[in-house]
């Protein structure tokens, strides 16, 4: 056995260890915990199999801002913990079908073909023609670019979906509450320290996702990620939801996106065909107001629905 | 056993013990962090479809490692979608089971709707 | 090799099929930039264009005989994504644009917008999401890629869940967190399957799957993975418990597109799954369970529907009835050596069924809540005399009604005669006694709203303000198309047939 295999071995043990965590722990707050540790683990893993785009995002999305999310849904919850055990015919029939369906992938992931079937080859063969060094990022905005535009509408979707759930007469308003600025608190001083940093980090992240790991996603979650500690050290506040530029925000990503692909019908013979010569170009246009639109949507996510007064 | 095999029985694993989370916890907020449990053990199976794939001087196939990015993100605007509706039921009702008919507590937010 | 080993060329006319999702889509993005007025004047001016784009597609089927394929980004499958409209598609493309037109019409009064600079939630957010669906069933509908079609199914959740909660009662928002949960469960499930697939066969696409898949463990285990998450997303027995909370509670004019269109859309992905991505599937005895499971749907929710006090909660439990029917043309379908005709005529029931269904279904959600809003309630008890204060309202529901028993002349006798006819012709009597139960249960349910509605009230009922003529003049259109479906079949054989898998499957193309 190989000191690689050894490690992944390790890794795979942390993983079942923290998922088991998630699921017995016995408070949601634990269990909110065990999920940071476990998304932590599995960008570990993403490492190990050579995916370290994946890696990016999953300890930015799925570790970080949903654990975050999630955590902070836990404390907030927490003076309604219940005892909140199944009842034991539930928990059984539960064990089996989940012992079911943990075998069915199993089973099917041992019956897959060798050699396997890839699209790596033809990825590869088709890059130059986008000029884009990152396959990845050629997948996401020029192979399946249709599945990243329609993925940006689910985001609005979502947060549209949250806004309705403010009171009528709080629509349009702020999202949260307003944070208390005080001097003296660390989280300020954190706010102030980090954000410049971390819109370097992740306007590097969106810059080098043409060629290398990262892009729109990656650093647009690092981008929302730094305006939420600025949000809630008090340095600044959240905009209300009614705001003209804010509501632009948010829909330039895809708007662009989408004129972009039926300017295609004109300029390159087809919806979302890149004109030759012209595709890294645009495709970094995009991206780059695909990453300012992200940032706005994921923040404004986490910011919850409005509780303020809209200003009139 | 290589690492592909053992990943992809890991993520079946975790795919599982989601599944378990998702169906006997009666509190919301558990099974959403089960269903992220589920998603997590599905996405790693897609790694190991991807790396299998390695080929053109790639350590992985980028379509499906492409297609967990995407995943990632709906799956994250569908928790926070779940949140905002479960903090909403909480400060309604104090409940956040989804069984229990809990009345209605009567909010002054929501008195003149 | 035959010619299914390639993917499907693109053809003439193809970009129509982009037109039909982008053009709701860049409607969503203009209201929710512009907001205010402008969300539900640009879903009035989205409706007539998103209506000729789907004829358009419906008449360029019907012309060429052929199904219609657009590559996106010029790039052919298995790297690039295609779109693909085949007579089925274009059916409900058209349904689509019809009943989302039609309702928002009818919504105009639910939802309008106030005059001032202000704006106001719920019509932002209902004229918004009603594009969204629009959009996503597009995607549902034209989707030849497995995991555009998982992007196109969260669209779909998106969309439809906040229409659960909009008027914020804390039931409505229980109904909304349920069906979410419903439907990520679903979600994992199907990628599940979607990974399998693309590890084995090394590509997403149906055309190229259709050709390329064989009967095996990995296959079985992808099959079943993603049927049962779009079971769970369509609300098929046992998956149902989630439905009834959720139409039911939604303001009228979503629960009609909830119980008309949006469980449709899983729906027609098993089709598309079990006709399309694995042709052949249906000759296994897995096809007699997706039909049993459609025999306890609609025994199961007739029964529950005859004993709902309230009149949304029984259209509700009626859908998850009628859902099952659908699944009736998986066994019907299968068999060694069924003649063409006979795959041919279950296809056309299923889809009959599928689009009379959403049409009569719209019907009575918006009717119901016409009484609603009229009575200021909607116990069943209290029903008696609506017919003489909403007569346009009262004929519309029997009409709908009609189809939902499959009494003839309506879509819904059509449908269910060309599904009985096929279990007698297939030697498999018990789907023949199924649709005849499931029909007697309608019968029941719709009487027990019919006749308090016709019988004379035990006292002068107060004052009803009369709706408007032209609500219900919608209500009584929708309830209409639901049963000329049955007398004028519109040609829909013929549409129907244009690239139906049911027929390639014998026939080598």
């Amino acid at each position: 056995m190989t000191i690689g295999l050894l490690l992944d071995f390790f890794l795979v043990i942390l993983a079942l260890a923290a998922g088991w965590w998630t699921i017995g722990a016995k408070d949601s707050f634990g269990a909110a915990v065990a999920f940071v540790a476990y998304g932590l683990v599995l960008a570990l893993i993403w490492v190990r199999i050579a995916a370290p785009d994946v890696a990016l995002t999953e300890a930015a999305i799925g570790s970080g801002l949903t654990g975050g999310m999630l955590i902070a849904a836990s404390t907030r919850l927490e003076s309604a913990r219940q005892a909140t055990r199944a009842g034991s015919v539930t928990r059984r029939l539960a064990i089996a079908l989940s012992a079911l369906v943990a075998a069915a992938p199993a089973l099917a992931v041992l019956g897959l073909p060798d050699p396997p079937p890839s699209l790596a080859t033809a990825a590869m063969a088709a890059l130059p023609s986008t000029g884009l060094g990152n396959p990845v990022t050629g997948v996401l905005l020029a192979y399946r670019a249709v599945d990243t535009l329609l993925e940006k509408v689910v985001l609005i979707l979502a947060l549209l979906g949250t806004w309705s759930l403010a009171p009528d007469r709080l629509w349009g308003g702020l999202p949260g509450r307003k944070e208390r600025r005080n001097a003296a608190s660390p989280l300020t001083l954190l706010g102030q320290v980090l954000p410049p940093i971390g819109i370097v980090i992740g306007l590097h992240i969106l810059w080098v996702g043409a060629d290398e790991p990262g892009g729109a996603f990656q650093g647009g979650t690092i981008l929302a990620a730094m305006g939420m500690l600025a949000v809630m050290a008090g340095l600044v506040d959240v905009p209300a939801t009614s705001r003209r530029w804010l509501r632009l925000l948010v829909v330039a990503g895809p708007g662009l996106f989408l004129i972009v692909g039926l300017a295609g019908f004109v300029i390159a013979g087809g919806f979302l065909a890149y004109p030759a010569g012209f595709a890294k170009p645009l495709i970094l246009v995009v991206e780059v107001v695909l990453t300012l639109s992200v940032a706005a949507i994921l923040l404004l996510l986490l910011a919850g629905p409005p509780e303020r007064e809209p200003p009139r | 056993m290589n690492a592909e095999v053992l990943f992809g029985l890991a993520g079946a694993v975790l795919a599982g013990l989601g599944l378990y989370g998702l169906v006997a916890d009666p509190a919301p907020l558990r099974k959403l962090l089960a269903f992220n449990l589920l998603g997590g053990g599905v996405f790693l199976v897609f790694g190991v479809v991807a790396r299998r794939g390695a080929a053109a001087g790639l350590g992985g196939d980028p379509v499906p490692q492409a297609l967990v990015i995407t995943g990632l993100v709906v799956a994250f605007a569908a928790t926070a979608l779940a949140v905002a509706l479960l903090r909403l039921l909480f400060e309604r009702t104090g409940q956040t089971l989804l069984d229990s008919a809990a009345p209605e507590r009567t909010s002054p937010d929501q008195a003149d709707e | 090799m035959t010619a299914p080993a390639l993917a499907d060329m693109p053809t003439a006319g193809g970009f129509l099929l982009v037109l039909a999702i982008m053009l709701p889509i860049a409607g969503v993005l203009l209201q929710f930039m512009l907001g205010g007025r402008q969300a539900e004047r640009i879903a009035l001016l989205v409706m007539p264009a998103g209506l000729a784009v789907a004829v358009a597609v419906t008449a360029a089927l019907v012309r060429s005989g052929r199904p219609l394929v657009y590559h996106l980004g010029s790039l052919a499958p298995p790297l690039g994504l295609s779109l693909r409209a085949d007579g089925f598609s274009a059916l409900m493309l058209m349904t689509t644009a019809l009943i989302v037109g039609a309702i928002g019409l009818f919504a105009r009064a639910d939802f309008a917008t106030p005059t001032g600079p202000v704006e106001a939630r719920q019509p932002f957010v209902f004229w918004t999401l009603l594009l969204a669906l629009w959009s996503a069933l597009a995607v549902v509908f034209l989707g030849q890629d497995l995991f555009t079609l998982y992007v196109g199914l969260e669209l779909l959740t998106f969309g439809a869940v906040p229409l659960v909660s909009l008027d914020g009662r804390a039931e409505t928002l229980t109904a909304a967190l349920r069906y979410l949960l419903f439907a990520l469960f679903g979600s994992a499930f199907f990628l599940a399957g979607t990974v399998l697939f693309y590890g084995e066969y090394g590509t997403l696409d149906i055309a190229l799957l259709a050709a390329r898949t064989h009967p095996d463990t990995t296959s079985a285990i992808a099959v079943a993975m993603m049927t049962a998450g779009l079971l769970a997303k369509t609300a098929l027995f046992p998956f149902h418990l989630w439905l009834p909370p959720a139409h039911a509670g939604a303001p009228a004019p979503a629960s009609a597109l909830l119980s008309s269109l949006v469980v449709k859309g899983p729906f027609f992905l098993v089709v598309r799954l079990w006709f399309g991505a694995m042709p052949g599937l249906t000759d296994l005895p897995a096809a007699q369970l997706l039909g049993a499971l459609g025999a306890g749907a609609v025994l199961f929710g007739g029964v529950l529907a005859l004993r709902q006090p309230r009149l949304k909660p029984l259209i509700a439990y009626s859908t998850v009835a009628q859902l099952g029917y659908l699944f009736l043309m998986f066994p019907l379908a299968g068999g060694e050596g069924l003649p063409a005709s006979v795959r041919m005529a279950v296809w056309t029931g299923g889809a009959v069924q599928a689009v009379s269904h959403a049409f009569a279904k719209a019907a009575m959600f918006a009717g119901a809540g016409l009484i609603g809003q009229a009575l200021g309630h909607d116990r069943i008890g209290g029903l008696r005399g609506v017919g003489r204060a909403l007569p346009v309202t009262t004929f519309a529901l029997a009409l709908a009604g009609l189809s939902l028993m499959g009494l003839p002349p309506s879509g819904g006798f059509l449908a269910k005669w060309l599904l009985v006819r096929a279990s007698i012709v297939t030697a498999q009597w018990w789907w023949a006694a199924l649709v005849l139960a499931g029909g007697l249960l309608a019968g029941g349910y719709i009487f027990r709203i019919i006749a308090p509605a016709l019988s004379a009230p035990e006292q002068p009922l107060p004052a009803i303000p009369a709706p408007a003529r032209r609500r219900e003049a919608v209500v009584l259109a929708l309830a209409l198309v639901s049963v000329l479906l049955g007398v004028v079949p519109f040609g829909l054989t013929t549409l129907l047939a244009v690239g139906s898998p049911a027929i390639a499957h014998i026939v080598p193309r």
